[in-house]
């Protein structure tokens, strides 16, 4: 950018800075408030006394959590939710972007296959279809119905980034894997995949983080709070409001009924498993959004 | 006799590149393909394309024990049912309030903000920024959900804050019907701008560096070079997600709504997918459920098909 240093341009610098680190700081108080709250005392949180910083400094309700196995039963479930479903995503995205990034000359069907998968993506039968769908499958109350029915819902858009990815590697390097007679297995596994790892990452990471997010089916496929994922879980717990609530008084009730400091403590230590990802998220995400506007 | 096919074989390869779609060993790939293809298939076909059979029991007098194959057909009769049901219209209204609350802030609070961050000159400042501003978007719905709803609540900072500026009473915001769309799509920005901004970002990055610098000789101050380059640099971007985003007219966002709703605000923050949620999976209306569905899925596919279109035309954008 070009150099200007005239007065104006300083005062507008000035202004510039404060309000994107003012909106910036926006971004990361209420992450930090939670924090500061689930190390406050009870008392401290009900009186409102919590800003930035905890009041009264302790660890109770990390303690108190320590007894509530339900939550590390949850958050067990959904570590391996997010673990099959990623795996999985990653799997089936490579088998299905492969063959699909054929010209039609080389797969004559791939037009109208694509067409159907695109198709599945725009249009849906509704949450009642799905919910009876999975049901006389026999997937309640199993992981499965979890890790299934959402990772369908991701897959198409990540297969069409990995086609696009796939499109755009050079032609030069299949064909010269064809002459020393790879064949399309062998070209996936050893070409492919190797070579796409920027997008598969992506994707993968798409998944991951859409597995560990998602909390509606935990609701609706698990009847019992033994079999929920995290998030549904916490949002069972700390979230739900009566849904009797008729007047104000009611739901000021509740507010103060509510153990702030325990809830802070549980949405804090969901959060852990994302801010740990989150240097690879950077990387990846922002790759992958510009990665499926780059057409051939 | 065989000699000859193979000096034949051997001439064809010669030039494989051209003739490669009809060698014998491009066919014996086809049978591969379809067998990559078939675990995808499979799993789209349950759980995307069977659930799409389930729209019948709109039609059906649905009975769970018969099945959507047992069950009595009634033809249009839930669907009469539905328009004349007062929830319906302003469910309708409410997903689409919300929905177009949400596709105008998220077009342009990130706009404004990538063209700010794109006049911040120190690099490390612009990606500590960026760094930060990304996170809310990877956090889900409960997790933001129940940290909004103890900021916000009788006894929290927000009200803390208001009592500072001298007002006596707390609000109770998650009971105010009237503010509930817009806040909904306030904590939606918040979440998204973001990450929305990335896309301007990368746009951003496309435009010529030469243009400023010879704006500059013709004596061009900031302001007339955000004016005359950096935002003629960015409008086909803009108009892209604009285009876009008409396709999400009915996708008012169930994740943030349901964790953030309550019955107090249900007349101005019901939306399709909550509504549905609690009439046919709580109440067990499949069939009023479905109907409902089956509505937003058909108008939805019309819109983004739209859009798509739309998009293609003006920008030659497409999906694949």
């Amino acid at each position: 950018m070009v150099k200007d240093t005239t007065m104006g341009s300083r005062i507008f610098d000035i202004v510039l800075i404060t309000l994107l680190t003012v909106i910036t700081i926006s971004c990361i108080l209420p992450i930090w408030y939670t924090f500061a709250l689930s190390l406050s005392s009870k008392t401290a949180a009900a009186a409102g006394q919590v800003w930035l910083w905890p009041v009264d400094f302790n660890i109770n309700s990390y303690i108190q959590l320590l007894d509530e196995g339900q939550f590390f039963k949850s958050f067990w479930i959904s570590i391996q939710r997010i673990f099959l479903g990623g795996l999985l995503n990653f799997i089936i995205v490579a088998m299905l972007a492969y063959p699909l990034s054929k010209s039609s000359k080389d797969f004559k069907h791939r037009n109208i296959l694509m067409w159907i998968l695109v198709f599945t993506m725009l249009f849906n039968g509704g949450l009642i279809p799905l919910y009876l769908t999975v049901k006389s499958l026999g997937l309640i109350n199993n992981i499965w119905a979890l890790v299934l029915v959402a990772g369908a819902q991701g897959l198409v858009f990540n297969v069409i980034l990995t086609v696009n990815f796939f499109r755009n590697l050079p032609k030069s390097i299949e064909e010269s894997a064809l002459i020393d007679g790879a064949g399309p297995w062998k070209m996936l596994i050893y070409i492919f995949i190797p070579l796409s790892v920027p997008v598969l990452a992506t994707v993968t990471l798409f998944s991951i983080v859409f597995h560990w997010n998602e909390f509606l089916y935990g609701l609706i496929f698990m009847t019992r709070e033994e079999f929920y994922p995290l998030q549904t879980y916490i949002q069972q717990m700390v979230i739900v409001l009566n849904p009797d609530i008729m007047n104000e008084e009611q739901l000021k009730m509740m507010a103060e009924l509510s153990n702030r400091t325990l809830n802070a403590a549980k949405i804090f230590i969901a959060m852990i498993p994302i801010l740990l990802i989150y240097p690879f998220l950077q990387r990846y995400f922002i790759h992958g959004i510009t990665l499926g506007s780059v057409k051939e | 006799m065989s000699v000859s096919t193979e000096t034949k074989e051997m001439v064809t390869s010669t030039k494989p590149m051209k003739k490669r779609n009809n060698s014998p060993k491009s066919n014996s790939f086809v049978k591969h393909y379809y067998l990559m293809l078939l675990p995808g298939f499979v799993w789209v076909t349950i759980f995307c394309i069977v659930p799409m059979f389930g729209i019948a029991i709109a039609f059906q007098n649905y009975n769970p024990a018969e099945g959507i194959f047992g069950s009595e057909w009634i033809g249009l009769g839930t669907f009469e049912y539905m328009f004349v049901l007062k929830d319906t219209w302003n469910i309708f209204f409410n997903t689409l309030f919300i929905a177009c609350l949400k596709i105008v802030g998220n077009l342009i609070v990130p706009l404004v903000f990538a063209l700010m961050l794109n006049e911040a000159r120190n690099m490390i400042f612009k990606r500590s920024v960026q760094t930060i501003v990304y996170l809310p978007h990877f956090l889900s719905w409960v997790i933001l959900g129940g940290i909004i709803l103890d900021i916000f609540s009788y006894g929290g900072p927000v009200n803390q804050l208001l009592a500072l500026f001298g007002l006596d009473e707390p609000i109770l915001f998650f009971a105010k019907a009237e503010l509930f769309p817009y806040f909904l799509a306030g904590s939606d920005v918040w979440k998204e701008f973001g990450f929305n901004t990335i896309i301007y970002l990368a746009a951003l990055t496309g435009i010529n560096p030469a243009l400023y610098e010879a704006a500059s000789i013709d004596g061009a101050n900031r302001l007339r070079m955000l004016w005359h380059i950096t935002l003629p640099g960015i409008r086909t971007t803009a108009a892209l997600l604009a285009v876009l985003s008409l396709g999400q007219v009915l996708n008012a966002g169930f994740d943030q709504v349901f964790n953030l709703y309550n019955p107090l605000v249900y007349s101005t923050g019901d939306i399709i997918d909550t509504w549905v949620y609690r009439v046919g999976l709580l109440d067990l209306q499949y069939e009023l459920g479905t109907a409902v569905g089956l509505l937003k899925s058909v108008v939805g596919f019309i819109m983004i098909v739209i859009s798509y279109s739309l998009a293609y035309r003006y920008t030659n954008y497409r999906i694949f």
